[in-house]
């Protein structure tokens, strides 16, 4: 009551003082932000769930790693001040800031950083990158504020992968809560979540750091592209890290009171494909679905014209990238005579299963149409996230779906066993195992080329277009990424002009 | 009351013709269902063929009513979409009848508890709004034309059930079936000769207002991704991919919208006509 009474007194104050606080300009700038998401994070716990909604609300801001993933991919000391890395490339021994406190008072040592390594990597961890840590022989506390890890043979990515959302440090006496009530290190702790509707963060004025400029920050969900548009153009949200509806874009543009940055993201967006699902397991027909598929269509039908066509599971922007968009030219009569080739020369009928965003309900339908030409009916069955997860990436219960994989250098997913596309090959798993312990980077770099051939030769999945990101805010907003090198919105470097 | 010596045919239409509603709502409906008709034979552009390149395109003499964000042809998805929303409304209107109708005559006719049993239960299917257990029931049974006509059909039962009790509840203590019953005929016997061919125009009635209806929820359901999937056109669901755009494709939203507009006031009007035209007692007394 008495809070909205001060809302209304101040809206009434507001209004009276108006033309007298711009003659003077004195007008205070703002310390708040709304933050517009698409999707709501199931948990708020980074360490045990892959739903990139969650690093895009804890990340740098809540949660902290030893290393953090600075806007442009790059890594930056985060908890650990500063590293050695020895001779052979497999002992690394991290030098911990000190005087870190959790939020909830606790003090950050050696003993987090072991306690939250080793819970990852257990047996019954549920993190949904186990792979990060597979290559830590032995965790070492040397004292308080030095940890030595020891890894199995050098790799190459082990500072990369440390800033990841899914190895930030936890500490044992908060882990379990912080799905609901996350505490970690970081330059904001939690404040609210109301679900179904916002999660809120409150600046932590006992971090260890720089302090953000921001009082608050919130986090809005807001699924539907047309509410998406008008909360914006209400100012309702200052900001979308990734704008629903690209179709938009242009108007935003337009309106001198936003600000459009059109950026990269490590959104792979594919045709997945159940490799193990006749007819799909043979890669004459996924060939000729590679054939059929018009990428530029898709591009420009589903995201008006954002995004990159790519050829394999790797985004253009990566040194280590291989343009292998031609190795499947448009080619109808050459995709009809794969299909005949395999039994199909009528074609075929599966389901192509959607979740909700515009580049999966959209896209599916131009791909439906597409492959109609070849003579494959995809019959589109439109689901919910809530649907997708456990039936199509957990039971794998499809046959086509569309999705971006937006984990940065993720090519390794082809190997793991039981993954939902069903992949298995023998000469790809090799590559990736000689390029997890090569350290010269670039001969990783080459392996990394020869394990995109290979998929794309497999045609594993139809290889799309990398997802742009589309970035809207208030014109008066710094320091907003505009590109996403990692799943993050982070919030530590924002401010507002006056 | 002087008996009617025409022919019951010539005398419906001639009274129809002259009632305005029923005229103007009349040729509208024909129109909608000639345009669904033709589109099973012809449309100017095949709806299932996408053309990028050509998307967004205003209202032009190639494509009258423009093109949508696919390069579709507005005109041809109205015509194909036309075919989705009768299709759906009349069979949900045929389920409200077939069972709705049945269930009226026969509490009608029993009386008692039964009477009380059914219409209770009918109450509560009405009392959850039509729309809002649409969207349960093709929430729980996933998304598609049958589900939607199902979900539609289910919450017009009620109405049907009630009009036809309170129809036929007037109707039982009438001379002619007092007269039936004195005869040794039984109640289903009297419900099937007497009381239902004597609702029937308030059934034909009701059953246009609810075909308008059912337009509606058709609608609504596509638009909000309950209905028809693609790459079938429906109605609704072009309203739902217009939002985003409508503000540099307007007729994207414009079309679409004047279509479930147009097709229910026809269908509003063409009932008023009916009633007017087929309750003499109505007319006579406005006359």
């Amino acid at each position: 009551m008495s809070k909205l009474r001060r809302i209304a007194v101040a809206a009434l104050m507001t209004t009276a003082l108006m033309p007298m606080v711009e003659a003077s300009t004195a007008l205070a700038a703002k310390t708040s932000l709304t933050m517009g998401m698409v999707l709501e994070p199931p948990h708020l716990d980074p360490t045990a769930g892959a739903p990139a909604a969650i690093d895009e609300v804890v990340y740098s801001n809540l949660f902290e790693g030893l290393t953090r993933i600075g806007s442009k991919g790059e890594v930056l000391p985060g908890l650990a001040e500063r590293w050695d890395v020895s001779e052979d490339g497999k002992t690394y021994t991290f030098h911990l800031r000190k005087g870190v406190k959790f939020h909830d008072g606790t003090d950050f040592d050696a003993s987090d950083v072991k306690f939250s390594f080793d819970r990852a990597r257990a047996e019954e961890s549920t993190n949904a990158q186990k792979g990060l840590f597979a290559g830590i022989e032995n965790i070492e506390t040397v004292d308080p504020a030095t940890v030595k890890i020891t890894l199995k043979s050098a790799a190459g990515s082990f500072l990369f992968n440390l800033g990841w959302g899914d190895a930030v440090i936890v500490a044992p006496e908060s882990a379990e809560g912080n799905k609901a009530k996350p505490i970690g290190t970081g330059p904001f702790k939690f404040g609210n979540w109301v679900k179904g509707a916002s999660v809120d963060l409150v600046r932590n004025d006992a971090y260890w750091g720089d302090k953000v400029s921001l009082e608050k920050a919130t986090f809005r969900f807001i699924s539907d592209p047309a509410a998406a548009l008008s909360s914006m153009l209400a100012g309702d949200v200052d900001a979308f890290a990734n704008f629903p509806a690209p179709e938009s874009i242009p108007q935003l543009k337009a309106d001198p009171r936003f600000k459009v940055v059109v950026g990269s993201t490590e959104g792979e967006t594919i045709l997945t494909t159940n490799n193990t699902k006749p007819p799909f397991n043979d890669v004459r027909v996924r060939r000729a679905i590679a054939h059929a598929i018009d990428r530029q269509a898709i591009i420009d039908g589903a995201m008006f014209g954002l995004g990159t066509p790519i050829g394999t599971h790797f985004a253009p922007h990566h040194p280590a990238y291989v343009n292998l968009v031609d190795r499947y030219p448009l080619d109808l009569e050459g995709a009809k005579k794969l299909l005949a080739e395999a039994g199909h020369p009528d074609g075929f009928k599966a389901t192509l299963k959607l979740p909700p965003p515009s580049y999966a309900r959209r896209g599916g339908e131009i791909i439906a149409a597409q492959l109609r030409k070849i003579g494959i009916e995809l019959e589109i069955i439109p689901v919910e996230w809530g649907v997708w997860v456990p039936e199509v990436f957990k039971g794998k219960d499809f046959d086509l779906t569309i999705v971006s994989h937006t984990e940065p250098q993720d090519i390794g997913i082809y190997g793991k066993e039981g993954y939902y596309f069903n992949y298995t090959s023998d000469a790809f798993n090799d590559v990736m195992a000689k390029m997890n312990s090569e350290t010269d980077e670039a001969k990783r770099y080459g392996l990394m080329g020869e394990g995109q051939k290979i998929i794309t030769e497999d045609a594993v999945n139809g290889y799309l277009f990398q997802l742009a990101k589309a970035g809207v805010w208030n014109a008066k907003i710094n320091g907003l990424w505009e590109n996403s090198p990692i799943q993050a919105n982070d919030l530590t470097g924002v401010s507002w002009s006056d | 009351m002087t008996p009617d010596l025409a022919p019951p045919a010539q005398h419906f239409w001639s009274r129809a013709l002259a009632n305005r509603s029923f005229f103007v709502g009349f040729i509208i409906t024909a129109v909608v269902v000639m345009m669904a008709a033709v589109s099973y034979v012809w449309t100017p552009f095949d709806v299932t063929e996408l053309n990028i390149a050509g998307k967004l395109k205003a209202p032009s003499t190639l494509h009258w009513f423009g093109t949508d964000h696919f390069g579709r042809d507005i005109f041809s998805m109205i015509m194909v979409g036309a075919r989705n929303s009768i299709a759906v409304a009349l069979v949900a209107v045929i389920i409200g009848i077939g069972i709705g109708v049945p269930v009226g005559c026969w509490a009608a006719a029993r009386g008692g508890f039964l009477d009380e049993a059914l219409m209770r239960g009918n109450d509560i299917i009405f009392a959850f709004p039509a729309l809002l257990s649409a969207v349960m029931i093709t929430a729980v049974f996933g998304p598609g034309a049958i589900n939607a006509i199902i979900a539609i059909g289910i919450f017009n039962i009620p109405v049907f059930a009630r009009l036809a009790r309170g129809a036929a509840l007037a109707l039982w203590t009438r001379e002619f079936i007092l007269a039936a019953r004195v005869a040794g005929k039984g109640r289903a016997l009297i419900t099937a000769e007497h009381i239902v061919p004597n609702m029937a125009n308030l059934i034909i009635v009701q059953g246009t207002v609810a075909f308008a209806l059912g337009i509606i929820q058709e609608a609504g359901l596509a638009y909000v991704g309950l209905g028809t999937q693609p790459p079938f056109p429906s109605w609704g669901k072009m309203l739902n991919e217009a939002q985003t755009m409508m503000s540099f494709a307007p007729h994207m939203a414009i079309v679409p919208g004047l279509a479930i507009v147009i097709t229910v006031l026809g269908l509003n009007l063409l009932g008023d006509g009916l009633r007017d035209v087929l309750d003499p007692h109505l007319s006579r007394e406005r006359t």
